[in-house]
């Protein structure tokens, strides 16, 4: 698992271009809100937890496909489903390399976007922390996504429209920490309930995954 | 024992089950009209005005058995397919796909007459009420079900995919819907509740309940149909299907 981690992270490294325009992205979309809606410091600082999820959601999407799409291409993928190693353990560990490459640097990156939102240092802290915990959630999830429309037709669309909806739990979650944080009502439930969706995650989403790739490889 | 096992699980071929659901089809279809007119006539005639509503909450006759529908469908097709998945069985997977496009138009049944419903009693067409969302979100799980099997060009491989993303489909609906529920509490007051007065009218309740069964019947009557097309179209090569296939419907 930590070879696969090891050698995902190396390509990434490699190939540096597509790791940060997911990053680029981010920063964007981000940025382009206050654009079109107007800089008041209050309204900003109102959108900001949801802006900043929706475009992690979207971030995260575009390295989605390419979790799978060259280790089928090249034939990798056969040579893991024939390793020894149990294949959800492969999956998780490809699943935690995407994330480092895809869900980390938005993490690091988010407080630095919610300045330009106006949000106070607390609301920063609870918005990373919900990131933190959210953002894995969202690479787990999609790698089923990712494995079902491994090599069909239009997949990188279709891989929104399964996966987008089954997103909606995270982004409430993720946001609404920071919301009820700014309504005094404290972080904690929410952050409490993105923890479960990780653990619960982590848990189910390598199977499922397991079992998309055996019937795309088939 | 053994032997009705045996009688049952025949029809698991699609061979032997398109002449069957061939001959179910009429009744269930005597069935739908049945309970259809006998509902109407219930909801139309015999239900009371409401007191608060006047004549517009008769909406609620299509509207609530269709969201009860849109949701039960789905479990059925999710079973189906996980029946499929799990031993293999051609006809499962079928059911399963002829079923999602009835759930998707009985999701979106839902929410558009529930648009309409809104509209003169709320005096909005959409609010984002925690129900309201979570069929919305259904209604977008059934499209991709039916987005991910149209794409896939391996009918087997779109049955055992489509029966995944249903299966997690399934576990993720529960968790959506709470989702939705705690977001729409923090978010809105009560500015609009939908729990009606408990008292609801025995009648009403007869009228909703008899154009449920109406449009589970209809449910039925389409997935057989539709499931007909599918064995016809998959089972082409086989003689028996090409037999079929040259008689007229």
């Amino acid at each position: 698992m930590l070879a696969v981690v090891h050698r995902d992270l190396l390509l990434a490294i490699r190939r540096k271009t597509e790791v940060l325009t997911a990053l680029l992205f981010f920063i964007i979309v981000a940025s382009l809100f206050p654009l079109g809606i107007g800089p008041e410091p209050a309204l900003l600082r109102k959108i900001a937890p949801g802006v900043l999820w929706v475009a992690a959601l979207l971030a995260t999407m575009l390295g989605l496909q390419r979790m799978f799409a060259a280790d089928h291409a090249d034939g990798t993928l056969e040579q893991m489903l024939l390793s020894p190693t149990p294949l959800a353990l492969l999956v998780a560990g490809k699943n935690l390399a995407h994330w480092l490459v895809c869900g980390l640097p938005l993490v690091l990156l988010a407080p630095l976007l919610g300045l330009q939102f106006d949000l106070d240092a607390q609301a920063l802290g609870v918005l990373t922390l919900g990131l933190l915990l959210g953002t894995p959630v969202l690479s787990l999830i999609g790698s089923i996504g990712a494995a079902l429309t491994l090599g069909v037709r239009g997949g990188g669309v279709l891989l929104s429209l399964l996966v987008l909806p089954l997103y909606i739990p995270t982004l409430i979650f993720g946001a609404g920490a920071v919301q009820a944080h700014a309504a005094g009502q404290g972080a904690g439930g929410h952050l409490s309930l993105l923890g479960a969706l990780l653990v619960l995650s982590v848990f189910f989403s390598p199977f499922a995954t397991t079992a998309a790739l055996r019937i795309a490889l088939e | 024992m053994s032997n009705g096992i045996v009688h049952w699980l025949k029809f698991a071929s699609p061979a032997s089950f398109y002449p069957l659901a061939g001959r179910m089809i009429p009744w269930f279809t005597a069935l739908a009209v049945l309970f259809g007119v006998a509902g109407l006539w219930v909801s139309f005639f015999v239900a009371p005005t409401d007191a608060t509503q006047g004549e517009g909450y008769r909406i609620i006759f299509v509207h609530v058995p269709a969201s009860w529908m849109s949701m039960f469908i789905y479990l059925v097709m999710a079973t189906w397919a996980g029946i499929g998945l799990a031993l293999n069985t051609r006809l499962s997977a079928m059911m399963a796909q002829a079923l999602a496009p009835t759930g998707a138009l009985m999701a979106f049944l839902s929410l558009w007459t529930g648009a309409f419903w809104g509209k003169p009693m709320w005096g909005t067409w959409w609010v984002w009420d925690a129900r309201l969302t979570s069929e919305l979100v259904l209604f977008f799980l059934y499209l991709g079900f039916i987005a991910l099997q149209a794409a896939i060009d391996d009918p087997r491989r779109a049955d055992k995919a489509g029966a995944i993303l249903a299966l997690v489909g399934v576990v993720n609906v529960p968790i959506i819907y709470f989702s939705v529920k705690w977001w729409n509490t923090l978010h809105q007051g009560a500015s609009v509740s939908l729990t009606r007065a408990p008292s609801m009218a025995q009648t009403m309740l007869w009228g909703m309940l008899l154009m449920a069964l109406c449009f589970w019947m209809y449910a039925v009557v389409m997935a057989l149909k539709r499931v007909r097309a599918i064995i016809l179209e998959r089972e082409a090569h086989t003689e028996w299907a090409q037999q079929f296939a040259q008689v007229p419907a």
